[in-house]
């Protein structure tokens, strides 16, 4: 099941798509560090692609430069079949980090990101509580960031998202800081409005399960410097999915067990370097 | 502690001070006051006095003045910190061009200033407004200088992902970023205000609290420089209390302890 660097489809039916992309930084002293090495790989229209690998391997860096906010050093980002230039500005992004603005209400926020495009502050604050019920945080649209729990923040953070309808989703791991039961919860809300009308995602984790819970394809890094795409899975697991659910069923079991194998030497490698 | 007890404990400490005070001004210890009252005062002489000039009427103009040059100080000297501490944030190479300058003006005590403002401004209010407004500007300066700096680069990432162009990024992330951290240091920068107004009356006007302290001193008036500190401290009190409701306003959106770490 395993084709490295398998060779992208054509430009025209990907959203994403990248050709040889190289991502390098330059370090005081030295000349500059390889992140990652030539990557090629594309994502179709309504696919939904995880990037695994163990951590520091630069797939967060990867999405950046998909997002646009990191340059690559060569090689080329399409989005939507068009050079990419600049910033993305047909992708919504969801950040590891907190990234709602602190100063502004739930529903401040949410509705930010219509009135941004210039719609009439009305209507996006109408949207914008209709998106707020769809998250589950219809009772909470006066309350500000601090006054909720990381998991609501998220839930806010997806909803100013999704209410732009952005082509393509790019997310960083945007579940990681939460804990194990509001993961799955998250995982599970965000297939149920992914199913509406099933953007192309990137979503690139850590943690292989959520991965392959949420995915219909799961690509695995190595680990960095001059890390590689190393694995492409599909995910042949029925939708819709329950995330929690899903983890009980033998394929997954199966698929857990292929890719593993695989990640596990790349995790050691990093475990080893950095007790060396 | 509950709101009654803490009360009681404060009102507890002014009363042991200012009885402390009455005692040793009043009362003789092995045959000698310790607070001679021609040094100190009495607390009942000091109390009479405030009195007086509240029934008189008088210490009103001066309080007026006092507050005038202190709202003028902090206006014009916050207005010049958010331009400035804005335009220095956005522009590194000014900023880096103007930093020894900078460094150089704040380091100086202001009241080797106060007579050179005198000179220039008379002995009006507005030597005195323009000795705050050098506290005033460098406080808020560097808070909105910071406060733009140090707006999060995730926060900043999202915005431009959204879409934001310069005006929106200033509207909607600089702009509060930079407020809050203004607000921060209300308190300082009132007081500092506060400060210059007092300070230049003190060393030459016609009116002003800083003025009836210094006529007091002029004439061994002790009682009346105690008044005049107790009409000031007191002043102090009621503006930092408007301060704090301007900020429990403002401020909804920061977490309750960040609050109490300023």
């Amino acid at each position: 099941m395993s084709a490295p660097d398998a060779p992208p489809g054509p430009a025209a039916t990907s959203a994403i798509r990248l050709d040889d992309v190289r991502i390098a930084f330059p370090i005081k002293g030295q000349s500059t560090y390889e992140a990652v090495a030539s990557t090629s790989f594309a994502v179709a229209e309504s696919e939904f692609v995880s990037i695994v690998g163990p951590t520091g391997c630069g797939k967060s860096t990867l999405l950046n430069a998909v997002a646009g906010l990191v340059k690559p050093a060569g090689g080329r980002v399409s989005v939507l079949g068009r050079p990419l230039v600049g910033l993305c500005r047909e992708a919504g992004y969801l950040f590891q980090q907190d990234a709602v603005m602190p100063w502004k209400t739930a529903l401040d926020n949410v509705a930010l990101g219509l009135e941004v495009a210039g719609r009439p502050r009305a209507e996006a604050e109408r949207e914008a509580r209709d998106w707020l019920t769809r998250v589950g945080l219809a009772r909470f649209a006066d309350r500000y960031p601090h006054q909720l729990s990381g998991g609501q923040r998220k839930r806010v953070g997806l909803a100013q998202v999704l209410i732009r309808h952005p082509k393509i989703l790019l997310m960083d791991e945007p579940f990681g800081p939460l804990d194990a039961q509001t993961r799955q919860i998250m995982g599970t809300l965000l297939l149920d409005l992914w199913a509406a009308d099933r953007k192309a995602v990137l979503f690139v984790t850590h943690d292989l399960e959520e991965a392959i819970a949420l995915s219909d394809r799961v690509l695995i890094m190595s680990a960095g410097p001059n890390a590689r795409i190393i694995g492409d899975h599909r995910i042949d697991l029925a939708r819709p999915r329950d995330t929690a659910d899903i983890r009980l069923d033998r394929r997954f079991h199966e698929l857990h067990r292929a890719i593993w194998s695989e990640l596990k030497a790349e995790v050691v490698k990093t475990y080893g370097e950095a007790s060396a | 502690m509950s709101r009654w007890k803490l009360l009681v404990l404060q009102v507890l400490v002014g009363v042991v001070a200012i009885a402390a005070w009455w005692i040793g001004s009043s009362v003789k210890i092995a045959g000698v006051l310790l607070l001679p009252p021609f040094f100190f005062s009495t607390p009942g002489d000091v109390f009479a006095r405030v009195i007086r000039m509240f029934a008189t009427g008088m210490v009103w103009r001066h309080l007026g003045i006092t507050l005038l040059e202190t709202a003028l100080a902090f206006a014009i000297g916050a207005v010049g910190g958010i331009v400035f501490g804005f335009w220095f944030a956005r522009k590194p190479t000014v900023a880096a061009v103007f930093d020894p300058y900078l460094k150089m003006v704040n380091a100086l005590p202001r009241v080797v200033l106060a007579p050179i403002f005198m000179l220039w401004l008379g002995l009006g209010i507005w030597s005195k407004v323009a000795l705050g407004v050098t506290l005033v500007f460098f406080i808020v300066f560097f808070n909105v200088y910071q406060g733009v700096k140090e707006v999060s680069a995730v926060v900043l990432a999202n915005a431009r992902l959204m879409g934001m162009n310069e005006r929106q990024l200033f509207r909607h992330v600089y702009w509060p970023s930079a407020l809050s951290w203004m607000f921060s240091s209300l308190h300082t920068s009132v007081g500092f205000a506060l400060v210059g107004a007092v300070v230049g009356e003190y060393l030459g006007s016609s009116a002003g609290l800083g003025y009836l302290i210094h006529q007091a001193e002029g004439v061994f008036d002790i009682a009346g420089v105690f008044a005049g500190m107790f009409v000031l401290a007191a002043f102090v009190l009621v503006i930092d209390w408007a301060v704090t409701l301007v900020e429990n306003r403002l401020l909804v959106w920061r977490p309750q302890s960040a609050l109490l770490n300023e």
